[in-house]
């Protein structure tokens, strides 16, 4: 009989073509996906004279660069940003690739758009350049980011040199209370392992709280595991994850939509799998979160305060805090909730799928944001399923801008920028120095408190709007 | 790419812990080619104030530590996002070693691609090598990787891990993709049979 295996080492030993005596293993890859990002790994091909070996395990759209005012590439004002975006559709046709353009409603942010499309499957190994990749391992795939060399590799060799991570398990049990959504467990999660907290380290989320989760919550978890300084995160594939990817249009269809299923209903941790590491959370402890930092790990419940760096256990610690402090203009002491924000960003690869712009519609329905706000859907598909549900006229009346599909001010490569000194409410990833803008202060968040933030001006305890008929 | 063999050389101390890609080159910049060079922009918003005048108090900036060709950091050095303009930063600047406890992962892979050397140390002895340099700037590290050995500015000599293979791609500087086009054979065995089971891809 087999030894007792995890999920992951079950995808990885299912992939391995050659290991070195090293212990490095060469990856089959099963799914890449490329962005506009993507530019120099091309140019590396070409420089090497090699093309690309499997065109038709390759997707590519572009996001990173794209306007969320209009998806006409000549309304791209600035040539480089043009320039990038015609680059990556040119270097998909010479290639052969499948390319959900500019003009295509299924275009989008690639981790809305591989789920979407059914791309994504069990068992998979998934790469892509942009360390968001592991969004994808909520369907019960190996999915990791990788660098323009690793790219350029992929797409010569669909092959991937690398060294197995170890295991990680996070196991979340027990039921969230209302308002409290899957990036409030995620930021839980990063508050309580820290940013170095899952270094080396593929993570499986476990417990009933993730079992009882959607695909799209789960896809939000798992997409910030490099922000717990994990490489991958995954889920079992369980029925939730079937029922989302059957009829989806890259999805197995008939008879081997059946053999599918029989091949995935064995990517389960065995009973006694040995982890490296657990990590145990309580879902009724959880309460709604903000980031007060520069680094996903300075997050807290909305009902703290901003953290005293003198309380910090040592030197070196209390540095870093005070730096962080300085940058986001905060005083130790400040109730969370009494801090005023500027602007609010609804949208990423980690909180722009329906079920995130209806929970933030939920919250703004009947009400006015009095800041500046914009929300923005992860894919045209995401953008016309929420017209159809009447959201984007619930987001128009609360004066939000409802804009075209893309990474926007999550990484403000398009553009999209907050003012050098302003405060954003957002529910995107990174609330790095500088990462929304130069000068920008980040406060990350779940689309409700996102919500309930443009409401009050400030940021706010999304609980206090729950009961509202 | 430029074997590694040895390096003998000015150190920067750079003691904050989680720097970031986003702060080793911010993504404003990312859109430019690989060839067009990347060292100018090197923790460009920590270097450069808004009018683009060098900020005195950052520690490239100051003397003993512009021509450094290693930089001794903090825990998690490369942390975030996947963008390998960060490596490519650092080596267009002209660092070729990075020393650190710990490091972003995709980071940490991305500087073998490039002949950049990462070495992860313990905390204590990384913090010390930072309080050496910061008593005397220009003081010098020397790097051995054959005999994977840094040598400080105190004369105290550390061993560092390295991969085998990686150690032997860096000395020789040959990156992955020509390796592993020799192992074709090998990729093409694995797709037909890996495709005749899992049919449906």
């Amino acid at each position: 009989m087999a030894a007792p295996a995890t999920l992951f080492d079950k995808i990885w030993s299912s992939h391995a073509i050659l290991v070195r005596p090293d212990g490095a293993t060469l990856l089959h890859i099963d799914r890449h996906f490329v962005h506009d990002g993507s530019g120099n790994a091309f140019r590396m091909l070409k420089e090497k004279g090699l093309s690309v070996r499997r065109p038709d395990r390759t997707f590519a759209t572009p996001d990173h660069y794209v306007s969320t005012l209009s998806h006409d590439l000549a309304s791209i004002n600035e040539p480089h940003r043009r320039g990038v975006v015609a680059d990556l559709e040119a270097n998909a046709k010479a290639a052969g690739l499948t390319l959900f353009s500019l003009r295509d409603p299924r275009q989008g942010i690639v981790h809305v758009v591989g789920p979407e499309q059914g791309l994504s499957q069990p068992g998979m190994i998934i790469v892509c350049g942009d360390s968001h990749t592991a969004t994808h391992g909520a369907l019960g795939a190996l999915a990791f980011g990788v660098g323009a060399s690793e790219v350029a590799h992929v797409l010569a060799t669909q092959a991937l040199w690398q060294r197995k991570p170890k295991n990680m398990r996070i196991v979340v049990d027990g039921t969230l209370a209302g308002g409290v959504h899957a990036k409030d467990v995620i930021l839980a999660i990063i508050a309580r392992i820290g940013t170095a907290g899952g270094v080396g380290h593929v993570i499986e989320y476990a417990g009933s709280t993730i079992r009882a989760m959607g695909i799209e919550g789960r896809l939000t978890i798992c997409n910030m595991s490099i922000e717990a300084g994990a490489r991958a995160g995954m889920v079992a594939p369980d029925d939730t994850a079937f029922a989302y990817l059957h009829g989806r249009p890259y999805a197995p269809k008939g008879a081997d939509w059946d053999a599918a299923l029989a091949h995935w209903g064995a990517l389960w941790s065995d009973p006694d799998a040995q982890f490296d590491r657990e990590v145990h959370l309580d879902a009724a402890e959880i309460v709604p979160m903000v980031t007060w930092g520069t680094s996903p790990e300075a997050a807290a419940p909305i009902t703290a305060r901003v953290p005293d760096p003198a309380s910090a256990p040592d030197a070196a610690r209390r540095d870093s805090m005070q730096r962080a402090l300085d940058y986001m203009d905060l005083r130790p002491g400040t109730p969370l909730a009494e801090i005023a924000i500027d602007r609010v960003f609804i949208g990423s690869c980690t909180n722009s799928r329906i079920a995130d712009l209806r929970a933030a519609a939920k919250v703004l329905d009947g009400r006015r944001a009095v800041v500046p706000a914009m929300a923005v859907p992860g894919s045209g598909l995401v953008k016309a399923q929420a017209e159809a549900e009447g959201i984007d006229a619930i987001f128009k009346r609360a004066g939000f801008e409802w804009r075209e599909a893309g990474c926007s001010m999550c990484v403000g490569m398009n553009g999209d920028l907050v003012a050098p000194g302003e405060r954003c409410a957002s529910t995107s990833n990174r609330n790095f120095v500088g990462r929304q803008g130069r000068g920008a202060r980040t406060h990350l968040m779940s689309p409700a408190m996102a919500a309930a933030a443009a409401i009050a001006g400030k940021l706010t305890d999304v609980r206090q709007f729950a009961t509202r008929p | 790419m430029e074997p590694f063999l040895r390096l003998d050389a000015a150190a920067v101390p750079i003691g904050v812990p989680n720097i970031d890609t986003d702060q080793i080159i911010p993504a404003r910049f990312l859109w430019r080619k690989r060839r067009d060079g990347f060292g100018h922009l090197l923790f460009h918003d920590l270097r450069f104030n808004d009018g683009g005048a060098p900020k005195p108090d950052f520690v490239l900036n100051r003397d003993g530590y512009r021509d450094a060709r290693i930089v001794v950091a903090d825990r998690n050095f490369g942390c975030g996002s996947s963008r390998e303009h960060a490596v490519w930063a650092l080596c267009d600047y002209g660092i070729r070693v990075v020393v650190a406890p710990s490091f972003g992962d995709i980071f940490f892979n991305n500087c073998f691609q490039n002949g950049l050397l990462p070495v992860a140390l313990e905390a204590e002895r990384v913090a010390a090598l930072r309080a050496l340099l910061e008593q005397a700037p220009g003081s010098h590290l020397a790097i051995d990787l054959e005999a994977q050995t840094v040598s400080g500015p105190d004369g105290a000599i550390d061993r560092f891990e390295i991969e085998a293979f990686r150690k032997e791609c860096l000395l020789v500087g040959v990156d992955d993709i020509s390796f592993t086009l020799g192992h074709r054979g090998h990729i093409a065995e694995f797709e037909n049979a890996y495709e005749a089971k899992v049919r449906w891809l």
